[in-house]
């Protein structure tokens, strides 16, 4: 059978899986941006109980197997009567786990705004609300965005993980034509082609056109 | 299923999950061995002065660095049969984790070499140093240290992907669970000793990690005592 052959017969039925990666790419995303900065904050809490739940958080994720965290989802919490949908599991699962990572980038971006654009927000007596909120939060993203789009490529990858928990992904849909016709050369090249494609013309074009507005915002340029 | 976690069988399966721990161990230490050698390769391959080597090294770093490692997993586990090449599940495992990891180490040993700084380079130069006693006497000393931390990183990283490696059948400590929960249809506590195991080893790792580079910024004077 050639490569043309198994592309026509097969091509639809990943494209279809590859739809599924997509949007699980662009949930778990979304989730994990929110908790990185819902975390990153208060990690740098003044209050000992909010700043110790966040590290708890960050340092259990970050401790613990990706897998691990996807299967306790998806296989244990039905035990304590919550059973979420494969596709839900796996969102929930690595947008947890990549919030943490993305919390660490958030505080060391906080950190990293020059220390006259607080002490400026001080003199002019904002509150620490909108101290955060107009001066500071605006100032991260140049900071922050290079190391995030990192993260969001090893993101991009552990979409794959959530194969493993019956979601019918790109992964699921290669492993699937494997079983069935044995051309593993061909589903799997495919299914690695199509993640590479994903990740080199769409994803990191993206988050860096993200990275170049970002940094105009502040009025940098970068080339 | 009643949500009740029990003991009796927690500590009935522990000894077997403790075990098993023991091949999660091994896998990470031999893919980390691995991944550092395969680095060493593409690091020579980024810096031979010869251009079109230059430019697949980076096409093929790029290409393992934005695949998934599962697939790469399968690829591997599933395609060299085809050839003729029939390797064992741990032999195939260990060989996907370290390309994929030698590709991150191999941009860790790059920083390294450009956080040398070029005046180094230059002086060794102007003394008519050859370039193997450049690099062996002056440039690794100080590369080195600024390759720990990084390094330790994917050491940790490689540890908490090895659970990946039971797709392919190899008997780590994830694979243990999943078989012993299937056997007594109970996932509660197998999961849930995994992760507690896989906490215990990476927190200390990850801390005596930090502590390195600490030292490592102390020593080149990038932080003072002080701030510490």
């Amino acid at each position: 059978m050639s490569y043309f052959a198994f592309l026509t017969e097969h091509g639809p039925t990943m494209l279809l899986g590859t739809v599924t990666t997509i949007k699980v790419l662009i949930c778990a995303t979304i989730l994990y941006v929110i908790i990185s900065l819902i975390f990153g904050l208060m990690r740098l809490s003044k209050n000992p109980i909010i700043q110790g739940t966040a590290t708890v958080y960050i340092e259990f994720f970050r401790g613990t197997s990706l897998l691990v965290q996807l299967f306790w989802f998806y296989y244990v919490l039905p035990f304590f009567g919550l059973t979420l949908e494969a596709f839900t599991a796996g969102v929930v699962a690595i947008g947890m786990n990549f919030g943490a990572y993305g919390a660490e980038i958030v505080r060391g971006g906080i950190l990293a705004v020059p220390k006259g654009q607080w002490e400026g927000a001080f003199a002019l007596n904002f509150t620490p609300a909108k101290r955060m909120r107009k001066i500071i939060i605006p100032q991260i993203f140049p900071i922050i965005l290079p190391p995030a789009a990192n993260l969001t490529v090893e993101l991009l990858k552990a979409t794959a993980l959530v194969a493993l928990v019956t979601v019918v992904d790109l992964t699921f849909e290669a492993k699937q034509i494997n079983s069935i016709t044995w051309l593993s050369a061909q589903c799997f090249g495919t299914a690695l082609l199509i993640y590479y494609i994903i990740s080199r013309f769409f994803l990191v074009p993206f988050l860096r056109w993200l990275e170049v507005l970002a940094a105009r915002k502040v009025g940098k340029v970068i080339k | 299923m009643n949500a009740e976690w029990r003991w009796d069988f927690a500590i009935e399966i522990l000894p077997q999950m403790l075990l098993a721990t023991l091949n999660t161990i091994l896998a990470a230490g031999v893919g980390y061995a691995i991944a550092v050698i395969v680095g060493l390769l593409f690091l020579l391959g980024q810096r031979t002065p010869i251009k079109i080597v230059n430019i697949i090294n980076r096409e093929i770093v790029e290409f393992i660095r934005s695949t998934p490692l599962l697939i790469q997993l399968f690829f591997v586990y599933f395609v060299l049969p085809q050839f003729g090449i029939t390797l064992s599940a741990w032999v195939c495992g260990m060989i996907t984790i370290g390309l994929h990891f030698g590709t991150y180490l191999s941009e860790v040993y790059r920083g390294a070499l450009e956080g040398v700084p070029k005046t180094q380079w230059e002086a060794c130069r102007a003394l008519n140093f050859s370039t193997f006693y450049t690099y062996r006497k002056i440039v690794l000393p100080q590369a080195f240290p600024i390759a720990i931390p990084g390094m330790g990183n994917y050491l940790v990283g490689i540890f908490k992907d090895t659970p990946l490696l039971s797709t392919i059948g190899v008997a780590e400590l994830f694979h243990a669970a999943t078989a012993v929960g299937g056997y007594h249809y109970r996932y509660l506590e197998p999961y849930t000793i995994v992760g507690i195991i896989f906490l215990m080893l990476s927190i200390p790792a990850a801390i005596w990690i930090r502590k390195i580079e600490k030292n490592v910024n102390l020593a080149q004077g990038k932080i003072k005592k002080e701030q510490l």
